[in-house]
């Protein structure tokens, strides 16, 4: 770890300021991953930009547009329990709660975990080359030991998963990234917000490095009625998904009216794909239709020499999960399999 | 309470508080006025040359005392003899920046030594090393053929060399009704016991250090480092007064303890070295290790050819050796069979005995082979046990000390509810699950070793007993003290047991389920000396109506001595020290095992472990929802920290069998989960019901307490049971550990 500056914004402007025009400056929310970074040398800072004492953006709030706004700084915990969420966004207090642990979670922050960094362990090995860690040095996960690693939207320059569970909720939320910066204040729909590696694999999402994200708005559907997350990974706890999967249904007359279906652990983003959802519209709430949603949602990925098995799983996992929506008091806690 | 024995009692942790409030210090929080700090640099290439280590720059920044190198470091010691250790294998002991040398990834090549652990770990990471790199193997299975015999040395002693073949195993194998083989790979694995490595080293003056070190053994630590700094033994303390679990990783003296005395002695200085998390993957591992097995039965179900062959991997500097092949027939009476065991050096660190070390690797490939071989037989596994059942010894054809597995089988079997098991894979279900019930029996050596122990009678008519032992976490502190306490039948607030310093009496490294009955022995050999020389004294008072006592006349209970014959007659020891004008009464003894009678028997716990797993027929997803153990381990002296041991065997059981391996990335020889978040062992949700039984084994050969350690047995048979169980749930066998769910896809 190198030696940085701190200081502590009391407000969003001074922070902007702290960390205006410097490159090296680095926000510090609940510190779960950055201290990790800067500990291993993978990040190294000059100035950390302590965020956690400006006094706005630590509330869970309804809005007039019936909606809800996350504030960046409150923890995920607080997130997840929060009454608003618990009854009216179920989905994404699930998939909080199947992430990290209690004490991570009580530290992280909604801001931070939108952040986090890949779990790629050649990320986190500065001995080895990575493109996300020094661009131009090479991959080493491909060709190397990927079972961990993406099977959609990869590059020839990055195979790395983006990792968080709660990002797979507000992706099929279709939530709001609310950002400010030096330039005055700027919104980002979700699905614009994490990038694919291709050839900027150092890039993992649209933010400029002296920009702040404040809030994050959740539409007024909630998709309270049939929602569930299903994660599947090498541990019951405390492990990453290989594969995860966040559906919402909206139902009516046992036929489908709207189905959202994100997935994580298979790609450098939450991963969408409208058209299984289209598909979806006005069918009904069968196996079958939601396998074959699952095709389109896989349609093109490739494994690599460990993680092939991911695309058959993410298939299985897909229909699984929209079947345990159907049932959503079925669901078991750490969003494991049931039915 | 009062006159119940303490031995047998189920009693909690005496040093639990103190652990679980924080108030109890380790190795690396000892402080001392104008402490330094060092941190260690480790190699990042996997074998060749350090061509050039530019310390000055580092050197410049404020606070850098020294930066240690093999350019810098002092001469020492020059035979590799005064580098071994108690648990060193035959070959070269690794010797911290011997020279510009790289023998295997991570090996540590520099000590930065600052005024604050920050500093130094800065400095660390900025340190510029240029390496000449050469090419290197990590990879054991695709390198099998060039594996080659161990040599041997005195490690052999406490793990002999497989026997010799015995009958025509090639002839019964193609003669037998039913045969099976197979193949199981394992992995690296690594100890990642909670407290870091650490050593404080505490400069006392010229030639004088008292070191605060995680280890397994005080007195191994200290002749190490007498022998290469070339310090009197006296002036070399090493204390080690709580280890936060170590399973072996602390058996050998580790890099960190040569650096801080190494510094401290050149500085004149007291140094603290701590390693961090990653750095514990640069030492020491459970070596990965191949096995074939070919085993055939007659129409009968017995077995008659047994073929097991392993490859372990080593270093390129020491033969490690572990025991693998050893056990099959020692717990399965076959007539003809080839046991092989070889090694394969590479380029990695000195694999490093691991919980179970050997045992737990075999019995993987043991019990699954028999669990395939009863099913081709379509006999009940545990049916097909009793079948194969050892009266004795046949390797060595000797008997066994003692030997209640039947009993294990019988009463585990009825606690788990055996019987209701379909013999069918894929028959039970519930739900979207598949079920399965696997079982296999566990064997785990009971060994032991020379020790000393000193029993002292204090001015407040007290007991205290010392010994140089550690406690690993195991609760040693509370059994010693409980063993002594009936020596004297005190109540334990009036015994102390002092431990985990290398002034006090020899003791053997902490390891291999020995300890108990190691010093135990020696706890009681120097208690009988100590009621001696009590009633001797006793007797010698003024009008002492113990006058004309002998031994078989007198009990020690209610804190002094009473005639058996007249319980009124009491005289208390508070007295007895008063008659000693005073003064403590104080004995220190040797244990030695009686080898002569010992050789004559074949000493082992045994277990059988029952579980059910639960899986997702779609998903994979596996569940180990519960399991049974049942140990025959002798006596038991307490009941409670013994059943921990068995939990805490069981649960790493189910680690080995789903969860943990260390990856290695054989194209860079880099060990690349180097920390708990990716290196997985199981988490609560992982872990379900889990039930212990102690089978009643009475054994009047072993040792004086009767009794067998538990610190191995509970981890040797859950992998087996673990894996038996998946393949009757899903029929499929899947032989290399750990399992991931996805290949029951
Ligand atoms: C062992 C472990 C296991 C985990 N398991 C999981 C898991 O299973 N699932 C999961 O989803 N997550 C998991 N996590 C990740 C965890 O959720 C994230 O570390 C956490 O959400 C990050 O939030 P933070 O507030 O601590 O961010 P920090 O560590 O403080 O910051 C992370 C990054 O975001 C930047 N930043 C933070 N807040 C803002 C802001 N408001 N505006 C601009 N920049 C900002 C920082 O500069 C930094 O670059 C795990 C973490 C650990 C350590
Ligand atoms: S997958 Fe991405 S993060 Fe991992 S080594 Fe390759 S470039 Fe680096």
């Amino acid at each position: 770890m190198h030696n940085f500056n701190y200081a502590q914004a009391q407000n969003i402007g001074e922070a902007i300021e702290f960390a205006k025009g410097n490159e090296s400056a680095k926000f510090i929310a609940g510190g779960t991953n950055l201290i990790d970074l800067l500990k291993y040398n993978i990040t190294t800072a000059n100035m950390l930009v302590d965020i956690n004492h400006v006094p706005e953006h630590h509330l869970i709030e309804e809005k007039s547009d019936g909606g809800v706004r996350l504030g960046a700084f409150v923890t995920n915990a607080d997130t997840a329990y929060h009454p608003l969420i618990e009854s009216r966004y179920p989905l994404l207090s699930k998939a909080i709660l199947a992430g990290a642990s209690a004490q991570i979670r009580n530290m992280a922050t909604n801001g931070g975990n939108l952040l986090q960094r890949t779990r790629c362990y050649y990320f986190y090995d500065p001995a080895t080359p990575c493109n996300k860690r020094e661009p131009g040095t090479g991959c080493s996960a491909i060709g190397g030991y990927n079972r961990i690693m993406a099977v959609l939207g990869t590059s020839e320059n990055c195979i790395a998963v983006f990792p968080s569970d709660m990002c797979v909720a507000l992706a099929a939320l279709q939530a709001v990234v609310n950002i400010t910066g030096p330039e005055g204040d700027r919104s980002m729909p979700f699905a614009d917000f994490h990038r694919l590696p291709g050839d900027t694999p150092h890039l993992d999402n649209n933010l400029k490095t002296d920009e702040i994200i404040v809030s994050i708005d959740l539409p007024e559907k909630g998709f309270d009625k049939n929602y569930s997350y299903l994660k599947l990974r090498d541990r019951s706890s405390y492990a990453f998904a290989l594969v995860s999967v966040a559906t919402g249904l909206e139902l009516e007359n046992n036929l489908i009216k709207e189905a959202r279906i994100a997935l994580g652990g298979l790609a450098h983003k939450p991963w969408r794909v409208e058209k299984a959802e289209d598909f979806l519209k006005d069918k009904e709430p069968t196996m079958s239709n939601f396998a074959s949603a699952a095709e389109m949602i896989l349609f093109g990925a490739t494994g690599f020499e460990h993680n092939s098995f991911k695309i058959e799983l993410a298939k299985r996992a897909i229909v699984r999960n929209c079947m345990m929506a159907l049932n959503p008091e079925s669901q078991q806690p750490g969003a494991q399999p049931s039915l | 309470m009062l006159d119940l024995p303490q031995i047998g009692q189920p009693v909690s942790r005496l040093e639990g508080r103190a652990k679980v409030t924080g108030t109890a210090k380790y190795a690396g929080e000892y402080n001392a006025d104008g402490l330094l700090y060092g941190y260690v640099v480790n190699s990042t290439i996997t074998r060749g040359k350090i061509v050039h280590i530019d310390t000055n720059a580092v050197k410049e920044i404020e606070g850098v005392i020294e930066v240690f190198t093999h350019e810098n470091r002092p001469s020492l010691a020059w035979f590799d003899m005064q580098y071994s250790d108690m648990d060193a294998p035959p070959g070269s002991p690794f010797r911290p920046l011997q020279n510009a040398e790289i023998k295997y990834n991570g090996q540590p090549i520099a000590l930065i030594v600052a005024e604050t652990f920050e500093l130094a770990r800065y400095a660390a990471s900025i340190l510029k090393v240029s390496y000449q790199g050469e090419s290197f193997e990590t990879d054991l299975y695709n390198h099998q053929n060039e594996a080659r015999d161990p040599k041997k040395g005195v490690a052999t002693l406490l793990k002999p060399l497989p026997p010799k073949p015995k009958g025509d195993f090639e002839k019964a194998f193609s003669d037998s009704a039913a045969q099976v083989s197979a193949e199981f790979v394992h992995g690296t694995e690594h100890h990642n016991p909670i407290e870091l490595f650490a050593t404080t080293t505490i400069y006392e003056g010229e030639g004088k250090v008292t070191i605060y070190d995680k280890t397994q053994g005080t007195i191994n630590c200290q002749l190490y480092v007498g022998n290469i700094f070339g310090l009197h033994f006296k002036n070399v303390r090493v204390i080690s007064p709580y280890v936060g679990g170590a399973f072996g990783s602390g058996l050998r003296p580790q890099y960190q303890l040569f650096l801080s005395v190494m510094a401290a002695l050149q500085l004149k200085r007291s140094i603290r070295v701590t390693l961090d998390r990653q750095q514990m993957y640069t030492f020491g591992h459970r070596p990965p290790t191949i096995q074939k097995t070919r085993f055939g039965a007659d129409s009968d179900g017995k077995v008659n050819a047994i073929n097991h062959t392993a490859i372990g991997e080593t270093s390129r500097h020491e033969d490690y050796t572990e025991v693998v092949v050893n056990w099959a027939n020692i717990i399965y009476p076959a007539k003809n069979t080839i046991l092989e065991y070889q090694l394969l050096p590479m380029d990695v660190s000195s694999p490093l005995d691991m919980r179970a070390p050997g045992g737990s690797t075999a019995s993987h490939a043991i019990e699954s082979t028999m669990d395939e071989l009863a099913h081709k037989m379509k006999i009940d596994p545990m049916q097909f046990r009793l079948i194969n059942y050892a009266d004795i010894d046949v390797s060595e054809n000797r008997p066994f000390s003692s030997k209640e597995l039947r009993q294990c089988y019988i009463q585990g079997a009825e606690k788990f509810g055996w019987a209701e098991r379909n013999p069918e894979p894929r028959s039970m279900r519930r739900g979207h699950k598949l079920v399965g019930y696997g079982m296999a029996t566990g064997f785990w050596e009971a060994m032991s070793i020379p020790a000393r122990a000193e029993a002292v009678l204090t001015r407040e008519g007290k007991l205290r007993v010392s010994s140089a032992v550690t406690d690993i976490g195991t609760g040693t502190l509370t059994v010693m003290t409980q063993i002594a306490a009936d020596e004297l039948g005190l109540p334990l607030d009036d015994v102390q047991f002092c431990y985990g310093d290398s002034k006090m009496p020899f003791a053997p490294i902490q390891g291999g389920s020995f300890t108990l009955a190691t010093v135990g022995s020696a706890i009681k050999v120097a208690g009988k000396a100590l009621r001696k020389k009590i009633l001797k004294k006793a007797k010698e008072m003024k009008n002492s109506p113990l006058k004309n006592a002998s031994d078989g006349d007198v009990i020690f209970e209610r804190g002094g001595i009473s005639l058996k014959s007249n319980p009124d007659v009491l005289i208390s020891f508070r007295e007895i020290i008063v008659a000693n004008e005073d003064k403590e009464i104080k004995t220190t003894n040797m244990s030695v095992p009686n080898v002569f009678k010992l050789k004559n028997y074949t000493r082992a716990a045994h277990s059988a472990a029952f579980v059910e797993v639960e899986i997702d027929e779609e998903l994979g997803t596996i569940q180990v929802k519960r399991a049974v153990t049942a140990v025959a381990a002798g006596k038991i002296i307490n009941p409670k920290t013994a059943r921990s041991q068995i939990l805490g065997g069981m649960i790493w059981g189910i680690s080995k069998a789903l969860y943990e391996e260390t990856i290695s990335d054989h194209r860079y020889g880099r060990y690349m989960n180097q920390n708990l978040g990716e290196y997985h062992i199981p988490s609560h949700a992982d872990v379900h019901e889990l039930d212990v039984i102690f089978v009643e084994e009475k054994d009047e050969i072993i040792n004086e307490l009767g009794s067998k350690g538990v610190g191995e047995i509970g981890l040797v048979a859950m992998a087996p049971a673990i894996s038996n169980a998946i393949f009757h749930a899903t029929g499929k066998r899947i032989n290399k550990l750990p399992i991931h769910f996805d290949e029951l896809l």
